[in-house]
């Protein structure tokens, strides 16, 4: 029954789409814009073209940094899916004991950045932090987390694992409703082991999920900022430095605005690259298996 | 519901799992609540007593403490305000009415769902630095407000609407707008607090907008204010006092957290089926 076309309609979305046009449309054309410009913080810039992406494909810390986030995110995303879908297993049953252990699980999902760092900071410290107190307390070196290159990625990605598990188990939690109770007496029946029927309805039933959760965790992972910036200021020599801390260092440590424009939209682009690709991937696997 | 036994080894990992889960928190606690000074160099003193609540008192003596939670709760309650009344009116539009350029307008709002923050961050800190905003209420406020994800669900939801129920107000006379906020907002009330307590929450915990657009102290919200003083701690507060900020900072988020479950845990249900 809609009424003809009428530009009324319009009133009810320009308010949206006037801040959204100038505070995230414009700042993302402009970001193309800046990249092809060398720009400092004083002085209007000029046009560079591709220059300053040249400059960041030999650019050393760029590359470390960029490594540092791919190993990062592969540490923390597939013990992340694996532990969030364990405990959503094991906690999809009703009771108030599985309900308190399910909050406990989310609690840390609520806390920001600066407050799980703070934690473990003194988590991890050798000098004042619980891990350093209880490898005394059994009579070993406390390993320094935070100041060995070896073990300062593993160090972020633990704490990030405790910070991020709690959306991922309620995705999967939500997941598991929706698999119909016959189909798991229908394997009772056969007498199917607890492994066949793990692998043959509930995985299969949860690939969405799955899917959803790991794109969303690797698209999060791979801005990886606070933990860095926060625990080791990306250090020790720049072992810890991720791409976005790069980012945020150029930016406003150096205010090499150009420069810092052109990695940006590196990074965005390897961020939708690996997103596409693994939504396509996903896409294909169904296709195949539905043949 | 109940998906088979766990059995005793299922127990007992989950009950190891749990425990690495809360002990991070109950030593923050307990640090929380020691002397400064006798934490020095002996932190394991926090796993006995005496505990005293005197950083928590000295909380409420630093001002600056207490004004990050002023700013952050501002800040929080200000961006919740906004998308739900922009994502609600732009709802409305998208779900409802017929003007031109609507479908390439949606699109072009869809592809916002894709921005990630630091591919536009330097742009809008010039930006704001232009319009003298930074280290103000609408400087912190507004960048969290273009929320396209906002727009989606409540398009979405609204979709979801039986058209009878409006289109038996516009028989009687009912104006757009009457229908908008007469017949469907109340009918949205549930995806309104799904999106409330998420916006909140995000807006709560936002760390990289106010750290690079508050540079006063003064307009630090609590997640840029607690940074700052991790970072220097050393010098100034000592251990005791840093996590009794930590510990205060979480409460109003935990008590966000406990009272609104309900709408978190169907909000994901919901995103987990679509």
């Amino acid at each position: 029954m809609t009424s003809a076309r009428d530009w009324r309609g319009l009133l009810f979305v320009a308010p949206f789409l006037i801040l959204y046009a100038i505070i995230l449309i414009f700042p993302l054309l402009r970001g193309v814009w800046l990249s092809l410009n060398q720009v400092d913080l004083f002085g209007a810039g000029h046009f560079i073209g591709i220059a300053n992406y040249v400059r960041l494909a030999r650019d050393p810390v760029f590359a470390t940094s960029l490594m540092n986030t791919f190993e990062v995110t592969l540490m923390i995303v597939p013990p992340l899916t694996i532990i969030a879908l364990l405990l959503a297993i094991a906690l999809n049953r009703a009771g108030k004991g599985a309900a308190l252990i399910r909050g406990v699980f989310f609690s840390s999902a609520v806390l920001s950045v600066t407050i799980v760092t703070l934690i473990w900071r003194f988590m991890l410290a050798p000098d004042a932090g619980l891990l350093g107190y209880l490898a005394k307390a059994v009579g070993t070196a406390p390993p320094p987390f935070l100041s060995d290159a070896q073990l300062v990625l593993p160090a972020l990605a633990i704490t990030t694992i405790w910070w991020s598990v709690g959306f991922p188990m309620l995705l999967f939690l939500a997941g598991l409703q929706q698999i119909p109770e016959d189909m798991y007496e229908a394997a009772a029946l056969d007498n199917a082991s607890r492994w066949t029927t793990f692998r043959r309805i509930t995985v299969p039933s949860l690939r969405r999920t799955l899917v959803l959760v790991v794109m969303l965790q690797t698209a999060a992972q791979l801005q990886l900022f606070g933990q860095s910036q926060l625990l080791t200021a990306g250090g020790p020599s720049g072992a810890s430095r991720t791409a976005v801390l790069f980012l945020f260092e150029t930016a406003f440590g150096q205010w090499q605005l150009g420069y810092t424009s052109a990695a940006a939209e590196v990074l965005f682009l390897i961020i939708l690259a690996v997103t596409i690709t693994q939504y396509w991937a996903t896409g294909r696997a169904t296709a195949q298996e539905a043949r | 519901m109940q998906r088979g036994r766990l059995g005793i080894a299922g127990w007992v990992a989950l009950a190891v799992a749990a425990l690495i889960m809360v002990a991070p928190l109950a030593w923050t606690l307990l640090l929380s609540l020691k002397n400064n000074a006798e934490l020095v160099g002996h932190s394991e003193a926090a796993l006995h007593g005496p505990y005293t609540l005197q950083n928590y008192g000295a909380i409420f003596g630093n001002s600056l403490t207490l004004r990050w939670l002023l700013n952050s709760t501002i800040v929080a309650l200000g961006q919740t305000a906004g998308v739900l009344i922009l994502a609600s009116l732009a709802g409305y539009g998208f779900s409802r009415l017929d003007f031109p350029l609507r479908k390439p307008l949606f699109i072009f709002v869809l592809v916002g769902l894709a921005i990630p923050s630091q591919a536009v961050i330097l742009v809008q800190h010039q930006l704001f630095a232009w319009a003298h905003l930074h280290n103000s209420y609408p400087g912190l406020i507004l960048p969290g407000l273009v929320a396209p994800f906002g727009v989606f669900f409540m398009t979405t939801y609204m979709r979801g609407i039986p058209r009878e129920l409006d289109e038996a107000a516009m028989l009687d006379g009912a104006s757009r707008w009457t229908v908008f906020w007469k017949v469907i907002l109340p009918l949205t009330k549930p995806a309104q607090s799904t999106l409330a307590v998420f916006t909140f929450l995000g807006a709560w915990n936002d760390y990289w907008w106010p750290l690079i657009s508050a540079t006063h102290s003064n307009m630090y919200t609590l997640t840029v204010g607690l940074a700052a003083a991790q970072m220097n701690y050393a010098q100034t507060s000592g251990l005791g006092y840093l996590m009794a900020q930590a510990v205060f900072a979480s409460i109003p988020i935990f008590i966000v957290y406990i009272v609104f479950q309900k709408q978190i845990v169907r909000a994901m249900a919901g995103t987990a089926v679509r």
